[in-house]
């Protein structure tokens, strides 16, 4: 059993809350549905359950962007990119389960592909009718992809802006690359018309509900993980990078290997974010590749508070909460709130709704990670 | 292909009038009345005799009755051997004395008939026609014509004006379209057609590399010889001018990069400030130019030619101010803060977006091209169209005249004094604000002189300028962040590489290429091509 | 190492600089510098503004690659084809000119990072607190006067003190050779006082290299200093020696 020291360790206030609240929604969620008649306060209609279940997914992305930029000071505006290739892991699963239901009627070919005139399945799909096999995919493609880029980028001290701007264009380069017929993935229409997963209709409500449990369950254990890391004296030293990285390098720590071992963990999460999103969504496209998608993710880190954590992830369903509403009631004014919401948090409010939260209550000692300070960069 | 077709019945119109003019010239009229005959004969070799015949009696209603043939309105009486022509409205007129005719039995004429043997045939007589025009235009647009068909037929005419052709460029013409004829003519003589087998290889195009690898295919011995040898060395040079006008397209490309960049090159290159809204200042300076355009239609159409270098000054103004009003209203509040910078701007960039598709809408707006920057024109192998050179030239005189500034005037002095000392400058009595909101606008300004020129090829659209952006930041980048130089050479240097592996990987891929290359060369260079060394830039 | 081997001045130093010489864009910051520091000395490094005295500092500690020239550190360890991190770990500490210390770290936190201990990511993420840290800790904190102050944060504390958290620091560190730049720069009279103290108390085990502006300062070191000049050595040798030299007279006050 974790002992309590750890468990202090890893939940402080703030994140007992958010914890607590998580499970609580992972296990009453589902429960209620079960128990409540349909159409009852108690039982959240499906379509609710499928839009809170993809905030959790952006949470859980967010999450993940806090971890590399809030902590190490790495702006990362491409982490869309390691949130759709674990889209397309699942969603490479997901094609494979259609079997021969598609409109081809292909057992061995999606219907893509038919079209395209294909003979064979192309190497890189190999092994994903087997959901292990996509699973492992979903973590190791962005994995791969944020440890071979950090070994290049953070071994040359690619640092600041650069790194940002060299983060986008490589989500942009992507994004072009499954925009193509030929790179085997669908091309402009992307992977859809699922059918099941591990036996489960995609489109049955309990399917459904069981994805909304697992998303917040996952958003949980990427809290934790992320905790562990930040408070732990590997932690300490990435804040100490995210400070002053030359002092850190001058005290003998390989900045290099920190930032890549965080870049690729957060990849990680990204990428079970976005395979936890597919399902629910029920499609992944190029589009998921779109250096706006990357932008607005690190929006809902810089609203909630970065370098929180929990802040992130609240963030993240915050302005998701808000798109949903805007684009809904006063669609063309959705990109007005935006824009202004960038400018006002980080003009007015740098350290976002958590950090004005803490501020709020001068009483309580500072936080472990207090202002960070980009000014050196 | 409307042009053409109202020309056509412009002259059946005429035709009518000629043949009736002048039927009546004796001196040619045996001649024709011989060679008309043969139409009657309904065989197509005699009909091409026809053709043949009429073209050498120079008879002045030959082309008439040619174009006639060429519209199937030549009809003949299989009885009686008359042949007739036919207007639109199908009214009948005598071949010979252009008077209208009545016929008992209309449905009995036959119209002369066409396969394609006949039809080239009759092209290449018409053109060989055409050679006598008054206009040298017509005249050349026909030795052309033959060159490209190098029928036989027309040998004996192009022999017969060529020495009396009196402008040099039909003249050329003429004895290339002689050579074509010739170097294709199995049975000229080997001495002739070695010369202009010769003729052919120094006119280096693609039709002569398509025609002497025809005759090197058939013709045999020396010939064949001096055939093959001149195809490859004319594919040889074909290659070279695709290259080269693969260069061009690239710095076409180049230009519209360093366009696009010039403006960063001032806000992030010199100040520092990471502005992702510039993309959205070339899109202003694209619609300043789309509602000068609609001004000067309502108020001053006579003007229309002007709206573009009227746009420029005031897209320069329009996007200036903008420029200026964001640097106090919200970057000078983040200065040294680059990543917030970069967030407040890009959040400025959706606001700015937005304003103008509600303003315009979302549609893609109409941009008219001055006729000076309309067409075309053929330069040694290369076609360039006018509105890429002339957009060329405008990204140069941009890039010339920013470096002026900078270099040359006392505000250019301030703007370099205050980006390398702020407290030095501040303490000399430079007004470091003031210097700071007007460089913002001078980088943004250019940014919008920039979208008048882009909008003359691209969509003029909101998304305008998120099209820009990304590939902005990364020419300023790979040339060295705070070099304008390095920003031109990068500029250049990306365009033209980008065209030049285009037909090698296709598009996109090239573009991937250049996206994976340039971030390869940051970790490589994280300064850039040109970049400031020491522990200056360090600090 | 055949270098090391034949020469008895390396063997017997701790830091051996021949010849070194860099270049920026044309500018040369540093032209055939040689210096020799033996082990448990402590040297005062004067000279104009652009003499390169932190240059120099970035060439030792691997900011920065030589043009030409050798660099060794504690005579078998060639210093020119390392990185900051891995000459950090041989035993080279440095202070900045500007105190650089974690701004949103604890006082503690500080000290904590800068202590021996395994430095990878794997030791940190996963190792086990040692034993005796507290009490390291604890004595660093008793020498550089902070210890009523380890838990604010570093961003709290007042110039001076960022100062001597820096340099405390560098003790966690336990260098064998420590690079002091401007130790003293903005810091009152009594501060200044303390911290010449305190270094002399790391110099009694460890090697230091000191640059500095404040004559008072150097003479209060008492101890052998030289002079650097457009990026070469001037004069070496006891204060009073080097500031009678009518070279650095010359370059201090002439023209």
């Amino acid at each position: 059993m974790i002992g309590t020291e750890m468990t202090q360790r890893l939940l402080d206030r703030n994140g007992l809350v958010f914890v607590g609240l998580l499970l609580a929604a992972a296990i009453l969620v589902p429960l209620l549905a079960l128990v409540a008649p349909a159409g009852s306060l108690l039982h959240m209609p499906p379509y609710v359950v499928a839009l809170i279940g993809k905030y959790l997914c952006f949470a859980l992305l967010a999450l993940s962007l806090d971890l590399v930029w809030g902590y190490c000071g790495i702006l990362s505006l491409g982490h869309g990119a390691f949130f759709a290739l674990g889209g397309y892991a699942m969603g490479m699963y997901l094609m494979r389960q259609i079997g021969s239901r598609g409109v081809y009627a292909n057992p061995d070919l999606p219907d893509f592909m038919v079209f395209l005139n294909w003979k064979s399945l192309p190497l890189t799909w190999w092994g994903f009718s087997s959901f292990p096999y996509a699973a492992v995919m979903a973590l190791l493609a962005p994995g791969l992809l944020a440890f071979a880029f950090g070994w290049f980028a953070f071994r040359s001290r690619v640092t600041g802006v650069y790194l940002s701007i060299i983060t986008q264009a490589m989500t942009y380069a992507l994004q072009l690359a499954f925009f193509r017929n030929d790179m085997g993935f669908g091309g402009n229409n992307g992977l859809t018309d699922f059918k099941d997963i591990l036996g489960f209709n995609v489109q049955a409500e309990s399917t459904r509900l069981a994805l909304f449990s697992l998303s917040a369950l996952a958003l949980i254990a990427g809290y934790l993980i992320a905790r562990g890391i930040v408070t732990s004296k590997f932690g300490k030293v990435v804040i100490a990078i995210r400070d002053a990285e030359s002092r850190t390098r001058f005290l003998g720590y390989r900045v290099e290997t920190y930032k890549i071992v965080v870049f690729t963990v957060s990849a990680m999460m990204a990428g079970v974010a976005g395979a936890l999103y597919v399902p629910q969504v029920g499609i992944i496209n190029p589009g998921e590749f779109a250096p706006i998608n990357s932008i607005e993710a690190v929006i809902w880190v810089s609203v909630g508070g970065r370098g929180t954590l929990a802040g992130a992830a609240l963030g993240a369903l915050l302005v998701n909460f808000a798109k949903t509403w805007f684009t809904d009631a006063l669609p063309e004014l959705w990109l007005f709130a935006l824009g202004l919401l960038f400018i006002v948090v980080t003009v007015f409010m740098p350290k976002g709704i958590l950090g004005l939260l803490d501020s709020m209550k001068p009483l309580r000692s500072p936080p472990v990670i207090a202002s960070p300070t980009e000014a050196k960069q | 292909m409307k042009k053409i077709t109202h020309w056509r019945r412009h002259w059946s119109r005429a035709l009518t009038i000629m043949l009736t003019l002048c039927c009546a010239g004796p001196a040619f009229a045996d001649a024709l009345d011989d060679a008309v005959a043969h139409f009657s004969a309904d065989k197509f070799p005699q009909t091409q005799q026809a053709i043949d015949e009429i073209v050498a009696s120079g008879a002045p209603t030959a082309p008439a009755i040619l174009e006639a043939l060429a519209n199937n309105r030549l009809l003949f009486d299989p009885d009686e051997q008359k042949v007739y022509f036919s207007d639109e409205n199908d009214n009948l007129y005598d071949l010979r004395t252009g008077e209208k005719a009545t016929v008992e039995s209309p449905d009995d004429l036959k119209k002369v008939r066409l396969n394609n043997a006949v039809r080239g045939t009759l092209q290449a007589a018409q053109g060989a026609m055409t050679l006598m025009a008054p206009d040298p235009a017509k005249r050349m647009a026909s030795a052309r014509e033959i060159f490209k068909s190098h029928e036989p037929l027309a040998l004996p005419q192009i022999e017969a004006v060529l020495a009396a052709e009196k402008s040099p460029d039909v003249k050329a013409a003429l004895s290339d379209a002689r050579a074509a004829i010739i170097a294709t003519t199995p049975d000229a003589p080997d001495a002739s057609r070695l010369e202009a087998i010769d003729r052919l290889k120094a006119r280096g195009d693609q039709d002569s590399q398509g025609m002497l690898a025809g005759i090197a295919a058939s013709a045999q011995g020396q010939v064949k010889a001096a055939a093959s040898a001149a195809a490859a060395s004319v594919q040889a040079r074909l290659a070279l001018w695709s290259n080269v006008q693969n260069i061009f397209y690239g710095l076409s490309l180049g230009s519209v990069l360093l366009l696009a960049a010039i403006g960063l090159a001032i806000t992030f290159g010199v100040m520092g400030v990471i502005n992702m809204a510039h993309g959205e200042m070339v899109m202003l300076g694209a619609y300043t130019t789309f509602v000068t355009q609609q001004a000067i239609a309502a108020w001053r159409p006579g003007m229309a030619d002007y709206s573009l270098l009227i746009a420029v000054p005031l897209a320069f103004i329009v996007t200036g101010a903008v420029g200026i009003a964001i640097e106090r209203s919200i970057i000078r509040f983040l200065y040294g803060r680059p990543l917030e910078t970069l967030l407040a701007t890009f959040g400025l960039s959706l606001i700015l977006q937005q304003a103008v598709r509600t303003l315009f809408g979302a549609n893609n707006r109409q941009v008219s091209a001055p006729a000076f920057m309309a067409g075309s024109f053929d330069f040694g192998g290369l076609a360039i169209t006018s509105g890429r050179l002339w957009i060329i030239v405008f990204a140069l005189v941009v890039f010339i005249l920013l470096q002026l500034v900078l270099r040359a005037t006392s505000f250019g002095l301030r703007v370099r004094a205050v980006t390398q000392n702020r407290r030095m400058a501040s303490s000399m009595g430079i007004d470091t604000n003031r210097i700071d909101a007007l460089a913002f606008g001078l980088g943004s300004g250019i940014a919008g002189m920039a979208g008048v020129a882009l909008s003359q090829i691209d969509n003029v659209s909101p998304n305008l300028g998120q099209s820009y952006i990304i590939d902005s930041f990364l020419v300023v980048v790979f040339g060295g962040v705070g070099n304008l130089w390095g920003t031109l050479v990068a500029a250049l240097t990306l365009g033209i590489a980008n065209k030049l592996l285009e037909p090698l990987i296709g598009a996109v891929l090239g573009k991937i290429a250049m996206l994976v290359f340039i971030i390869l060369f940051i970790q490589k260079r994280p300064r850039g091509l040109f970049a400031l060394k020491g522990r200056a830039v360090e600090a | 190492m055949s270098v090391a081997a034949d020469n008895p001045v390396l063997t017997s130093s701790l830091l051996y600089l021949d010849g070194v010489s860099v270049s920026f864009d044309g500018y040369k910051a540093l032209r055939e510098l040689s210096l020799v520091l033996a082990p448990g000395e402590m040297r005062a490094i004067i000279g104009p503004n652009g003499a390169g005295k932190t240059t120099m500092m970035d060439i030792i500690t691997g900011k920065t690659r030589a043009d030409s020239g050798d660099i060794y550190f504690a005579g078998s360890h060639d210093l020119s084809h390392l990185d900051e991190a891995a000459i950090a770990e041989l035993g080279v500490g440095r202070k900045f000119q500007k105190p650089t210390v974690f701004e949103s770290h604890t006082v503690d936190d500080n000290i904590l990072l800068a202590l021996k201990a395994p430095r990878s990511a794997i030791a940190t993420l996963f190792g086990r607190q040692p034993a005796n840290e507290r009490e390291r800790i604890d004595r660093i904190l008793e020498t550089t006067r902070l210890k009523d102050h380890r838990a604010r944060l570093a961003a709290d504390l007042s110039h001076g003190q960022k100062q001597w958290l820096e340099i405390g620091m560098l003790l966690a560190q336990d260098p064998k050779l420590l690079l002091v730049d401007e130790p003293v720069a903005g810091m009152t009279d009594a501060e200044t006082a303390q911290t010449a103290e305190l270094l002399r108390e790391i110099a009694r085990d460890h090697s230091v290299v000191v640059v500095e502006h404040d004559m008072a300062f150097v003479r209060d070191l008492g101890v052998k200093v030289t002079v650097l000049h457009e990026g070469s050595v001037l004069a070496e040798g006891a204060l009073d020696e080097v500031s009678a030299d009518p070279r650095v007279i010359e370059v201090y006050l002439g023209r």
